[in-house]
């Protein structure tokens, strides 16, 4: 950051506030990147597939929708700021043949329009995908925007499809899979100028599968969602200290991949640490937790990074991120102090 | 209109006789339900499939249809009354009403049942996805239209004015609402459960064409479907009909709670002897 004192400040000068602002991108100081690869790739899909309409709640800018808006204006409809609505209208939507994507907040899709993602959508089995920003803790406003709990409520929806996307080249990779796919999805969304990651890992995104990133000896873990961008700068580091951390990438949360989560940490001798930008009631901790205690795997050790049950702060993300254990460096200092 | 080979001269008032009655063999399946609302809204079933709706009855998926949303969702009992009688709902199927296995499940879902649209039960989802359809139906450039019948509780859910607002934004002329004001609900009378009128004030200021009928007088429902078709200004259109719960069984509509019924086992013959004898009314 330029933040370098360059102007004469008064003596007693007081120290620069870290802000709690909502900000636009999630990405470091210099990460690579690329612009709202939701909105344009949703163009390119919209090309081959005519029957896309995109809705959304007073929050195309935000959702990166405002680029399919502006390539199809006819197939673009502003619900107003009215979540019940805009699900119930999608619904109607894929009654007629059509196949919406609809984006707003997650915590207003998985809160205050539940219900009606509930009946409506996922109970008609409706081929309509729900694309939502600011997942987990990626807004510092507080618990009004930080949707802690959108995987859990999702997640026991039937017929659901649940995707946690870690970078842009996954959501480009997603739309196109999500289209594919018959029936209602939600995808956790990263707008703005999303990290680029996965390409240094000739990753590709199929919908149900967990792909493992890096191979280590004495700690794997699984992750979804920003935590996986999290978890290769960990293995990083941890490398300087001979620690072996292998990663395997869970982007779809529902259905999940028992398979190769239980293969993975089937393998003896390594502690399993799940990491996911959620609570850890109801996530995918839980979910891998539930499997493999179903299929009798029991890893050397079972350990848990997330947010914690209760009502987040309000604060810069870069602070909150360290006081609930989501950065980089708290979760080398958590994974050192487990071994 | 596909509906004429049902025997176009069966009169609209035989035909709520006959939903009327089917609603009441229903209720006597289970010995008790909404057949309150059932009698109260036959007449109105009756206008919309043996007046105004294009369908098929062997393809109740057809693409030309016009699309019926049943919102309240308890009001199942009595559209598949009228499923029956249209001939989309096979009358033996009558008798397994609310059983298990059953298509005709007591609240309406969209998988269950042939000619059933959405999956009600949870109030005030209707009207939104009729404005999905209703728009979904211009992209396609079809002249079908979507009707949707929602009951004068769920007035009370907000999601129903979020949809009342965007139908009006979008110039949905090809939406045609039903509000059933029988001025029952679970916890009594609706305008006293929430005030919610003066009713055809509130929607014609949401920016709709309105109209207030009495829904159990056959003639003036027929004139408010065929003027809410033929309205030319580009608005939605609302049909709100008062309605007398329990219609056409006079012991039924006597009773003070009649939102949900439980009839005693001798009164369902009672109540059948009673609209045999307004039959010809």
């Amino acid at each position: 950051m330029s933040t370098a004192a360059t102007t004469t400040a008064p003596a007693a000068a007081k120290p620069r506030l870290k802000t709690s602002a909502m900000i636009a991108s999630i990405a470091g100081e210099g990460q690579r990147t690329k612009p709202a690869p939701f909105g344009h790739a949703l163009v390119e899909l919209a090309k081959a597939r005519p029957e896309i309409v995109g809705l959304t709640a007073d929050l195309a800018k935000y959702t990166d929708l405002h680029i399919f808006a502006q390539a199809n204006p006819d197939s673009f409809y502003q619900m107003g700021m009215a979540e019940q609505l805009l699900m119930g209208a999608a619904s109607g939507l894929a009654h007629e043949g059509f196949m919406p994507f609809v984006t707003t907040y997650a915590v207003f899709a998985s809160r205050r329009a539940y219900d009606f993602v509930h009946q409506t959508i996922a109970e008609e089995n409706r081929n309509v995908k729900i694309a939502c920003a600011l997942p987990g803790l990626t807004s510092g406003y507080g618990p009004s925007h930080q949707a802690a709990e959108d995987l859990a409520l999702m997640r026991a929806m039937p017929n659901m499809v649940v995707i946690d996307p870690c970078d842009a080249l996954e959501i480009e990779q997603a739309v196109p899979a999500m289209a594919a796919h018959q029936g209602p999805v939600y995808m956790r969304l990263l707008r703005g100028n999303v990290p680029l990651v996965l390409d240094e890992y000739d990753y590709t995104f199929e919908l149900g599968k967990a792909k493992r990133l890096r191979d280590g000896a004495d700690v794997l873990v699984i992750s979804s969602g920003i935590m996986t961008m999290r978890a290769l700068e960990v293995a990083k580091a941890l490398e300087a200290d001979k620690v072996g951390v292998a990663v395997l990438h869970v982007p779809t949360i529902k259905p999940l991949d028992t398979e190769t989560i239980l293969a993975e940490a089937g393998r003896s001798g390594r502690m399993v640490v799940v990491a996911e930008n959620h609570t850890v009631i109801g996530g995918l901790g839980e979910a891998v937790a539930g499997t493999l205690l179903r299929a009798g795997v029991v890893p050397s050790a079972f350990r848990q990074i997330g947010l914690p049950d209760a009502f987040l702060k309000a604060g810069a993300l870069p602070t909150l991120h360290d006081l609930y254990g989501i950065s980089t460096d708290a979760m080398v200092t958590s994974i050192k102090g487990w071994l | 209109m596909d509906t004429t080979q049902l025997g176009h001269n069966v009169p609209l008032t035989e035909r709520a006789y006959r939903i009327r009655r089917n609603a009441v063999l229903m209720g006597e399946v289970q010995g008790q339900g909404y057949i309150g609302q059932a009698l109260d809204i036959a007449d109105v079933l009756a206008v919309s499939y043996f007046h105004a709706l294009r369908y098929r009855p062997e393809d109740p998926h057809w693409e030309g249809r016009d699309r019926f949303l049943l919102s309240n969702g308890h009001y199942a009992i009595a559209l598949y009354a009228a499923l029956i009688e249209a001939g989309i709902v096979p009358a033996d199927e009558l008798e397994t009403y609310g059983s298990d296995d059953s298509r005709l499940p007591m609240s309406g879902m969209a998988a269950y049942t042939p000619g059933m649209e959405m999956s009600g039960g949870s109030l005030g989802l209707g009207l939104s996805i009729a404005v999905g359809i209703a728009l979904g139906l211009k992209r396609k450039a079809s002249d079908n239209r979507v009707y949707t019948l929602f009951s004068d509780g769920e007035l009370d859910e907000g999601s129903v004015w979020e949809a009342i607002m965007s139908a009006a934004h979008y110039k949905l002329d090809n939406l045609i609402g039903i509000v059933d004001v029988n001025n029952q609900q679970a916890d009594g009378p609706s305008t006293q459960v929430m005030a919610f009128e003066p009713l055809v004030d509130k929607l014609e200021a949401f920016g709709w064409f309105v109209q207030r009928v009495d829904g159990n007088d056959m003639d003036a429902v027929v004139a408010a479907f065929d003027a809410a078709r033929d309205h030319p200004e580009p608005k939605p259109r609302m049909i709100v009909c008062d309605t007398k719960m329990g219609k056409g069984v006079p012991f039924l509509e006597a009773r003070e709670k009649n939102h949900f019924i439980r009839v005693d086992a001798h009164e369902w013959k009672l109540a059948l002897d009673a609209l045999d004898a307004g039959r010809t009314a």
